[in-house]
């Protein structure tokens, strides 16, 4: 089995997996605060805030990754004070990380958005009578009946993030073993005379974690519906 | 004891009440959009009054000219909801209990097991909400509303939505509640049988504001002004005397006669009150013979009010007590009835069922 791959090759697959469970991690709280406040609250410039989240889903790839290149190079607005910080962002997987977070985010705020409105703000209010503050609703009311939408969010975000390709190659470049994930493995298989086959074999390997991702957000998500049906 | 003074604008709506709760249950009644909905969220704190105080005890819960206002999870004060509001992703015991958690220690005093017991709720404790009937679901509010030791409880038309058989049901556990936990309640509701039936107090509401409000036999008296067909009724205080057991039916005493009731009305002796609405009282100006109608009350012509063709009569019974009846003019002049005269209120007792009478407490 593991010599299906040559060391390179899953080098690649490790660093996709690693760089997509991270940004889909990294970027699951401020999803999950991005879409209860878009959901719930009002308040001035909702419209432009969201109309800025939901950005890097209609910009091209490549323009978002030079935009994260300006804020976040080594002479970057933000990178050159994360940089004294000693956290190192361009050209670094961790930059892929953010490539890919930036990229899934749309996709898992608008997710866990819909999944928030569906719920009955009445329940919070009813759980505040009984006693629990705002923040105990939230994780006791809110939170539990949002969970389908929720793993839907991070799954479509884990998704994107292993897909994800034009960003991550415009920001941190294509470096193996340090930013050369399965996209832009293939990419450069593709561009070498004789590298169609270590090509066909990352592709399968991407079709093969795609689909298992899909298939397990389907499951529990199908578990988390029953659940709730059993009691809508 | 709650004591409410708010004023809130909503459009062209304008709510504007006060008023203070009794020891029991105190009524808020009145048709729908009078405001009652709207007090019971100001109330519980679900939303801002635009003026005004509430106070709960000594607790200032409200207070917009020193910008106090308590948000509703530490005002301590429970609500049952027109739709129950049950979490549907927890269990029923589970919801019985959510509350309790947020409870000070020292103030659970009220005992999970005997709340269960008074609502008959135990073998649903292990249900998922969703497969419970409308006064399954509403018991299990009542008793989560409960079970977070309120110091108020405000129950906002709960059993609007039931059947009038879930009703029957339900009313006499809303008794047992009040007798049982000692929870000063508000109860919310546009039926007057109801109301009559359990409300030691009763605060009516129209288009926003309070129009009357004291003892239910008084306050719930009839005004021929709007249409007296629908809602007009008596509250009368009445004994509950012997069972015909072979007929089923029970005597209610009064100074001025006997009603017999369809059903049982409690133990003998028991002090009870009981709504007659004026559309089932006939009037006879002489003791009748050879009718159907076995109920009766004697006494004399109190008023005459009346409006187009129809006229509300009002008798002072003798004893104590009032009771409308409502006929057409015509037939109050063809039997020459005057203010003054002894008049014989005939009341079928097939219209009376036992949901119109409560304990008179």
């Amino acid at each position: 089995m593991a010599d299906f791959l040559s060391p390179a090759e899953w080098a690649a697959v490790f660093l996709s997996l690693r760089v997509a469970i991270v940004a889909t991690l990294a970027s699951l709280p401020f999803g999950v605060f991005a879409a209860y406040a878009l959901a719930r609250w009002h308040f001035p410039g909702k419209t432009l805030l969201a109309a800025l989240l939901y950005l890097p889903l209609v910009l091209p790839p490549v323009v978002t990754g030079y935009v994260l290149l300006i804020a976040f190079g080594r002479r970057g607005i933000f990178g050159a004070v994360l940089a004294d910080l000693g956290i190192v962002l361009s050209f670094h997987w961790t930059g892929a990380a953010l490539a890919c977070a930036v990229m899934g985010f749309p996709l898992m705020v608008r997710a866990m958005r819909l999944s928030f409105e569906a719920t009955d703000p009445r329940l919070v209010e009813a759980a505040g009578t009984l006693g629990a503050n705002p923040i105990v609703g939230f994780f006791l009311v809110s939170l539990p009946l949002a969970l389908p939408g929720i793993i839907a969010g991070a799954t479509l975000a884990f998704a994107r993030a292993l897909g994800e390709f034009g960003a991550t190659i415009t920001f941190v470049a294509n470096i193996p073993g340090e930013t050369q994930t399965i996209a832009s493995a293939i990419y450069t298989f593709i561009q070498v005379p004789g590298g169609d086959a270590a090509a066909l074999r990352l592709t399968l390997v991407s079709i093969v974690i795609a689909l298992a991702a899909v298939i397990a957000s389907e499951i529990i998500q199908r578990q988390g519906e029953k659940r709730l049906a059993r009691s809508a | 004891m709650i004591d409410v003074d708010v004023t809130r604008r909503i459009g062209a709506f304008c709510l504007r009440v006060a008023f203070q709760n009794s020891a029991g249950i105190t009524a808020l009644f009145g048709r729908s959009g009078a405001g009652k909905s709207m007090t019971i969220g100001l109330i519980a704190g679900l939303a801002h009054p635009d003026e005004g105080r509430i106070a709960l005890d000594a607790r200032l819960l409200v207070d917009t000219k020193s910008n106090v206002f308590v948000p509703s999870h530490k005002r301590r004060i429970g609500v049952v909801f027109q739709d129950s509001h049950l979490f549907p992703h927890l269990g029923v015991k589970q919801n019985l209990l959510f509350g309790r958690w947020f409870a000070p220690r020292a103030e659970r005093k009220i005992d999970f097991d005997a709340v269960v017991e008074t609502l008959g709720i135990g073998r649903l404790l292990n249900r998922a909400p969703a497969l419970l009937s409308g006064g399954e679901r509403q018991r299990v509010a009542i008793g989560r509303a409960l079970l977070s030791c309120p110091r108020l409880l405000l129950l906002d038309e709960p059993f609007a939505a039931l059947d009038l058989q879930r009703r029957l049901e339900i009313l006499p556990l809303i008794e047992a509640l009040r007798d049982e936990f000692k929870i000063p309640i508000v109860y919310v509701s546009h039926a007057m049988e109801e109301v009559a039936r359990l409300a030691a107090r009763v605060v009516v509401l129209d288009e926003g504001r309070v129009v009357a409000e004291g003892d239910p036999a008084d306050v719930l008296r009839p005004a021929v002004s709007e249409d007296p067909r629908f809602g007009g009724a008596s509250v009368l205080t009445m004994h509950v005397g012997k069972r015909d057991t072979a007929y089923g039916l029970t005597a209610l005493a009064h100074p001025a006669g006997t009603i017999w009731l369809a059903g049982p009305a409690g133990a003998e002796g028991q002090r009870v009150r009981i709504l007659v609405k004026a559309t089932d009282v006939t009037l006879s100006a002489a003791p009748p013979h050879g009718l159907s109608v076995q109920s009766m009350l004697r006494g004399t012509l109190a008023a005459i009010e009346t409006a187009g063709p129809l006229a509300l009569v009002e008798i002072a019974l003798a004893g104590e007590g009032r009771l409308a009846a409502l006929a057409t003019r015509r037939a109050i002049d063809e039997l020459a009835l005057h203010p003054g005269d002894p008049v014989f209120a005939l009341i079928k007792t097939a219209a009376l069922d036992e949901r119109a009478v409560g304990g008179a407490g």
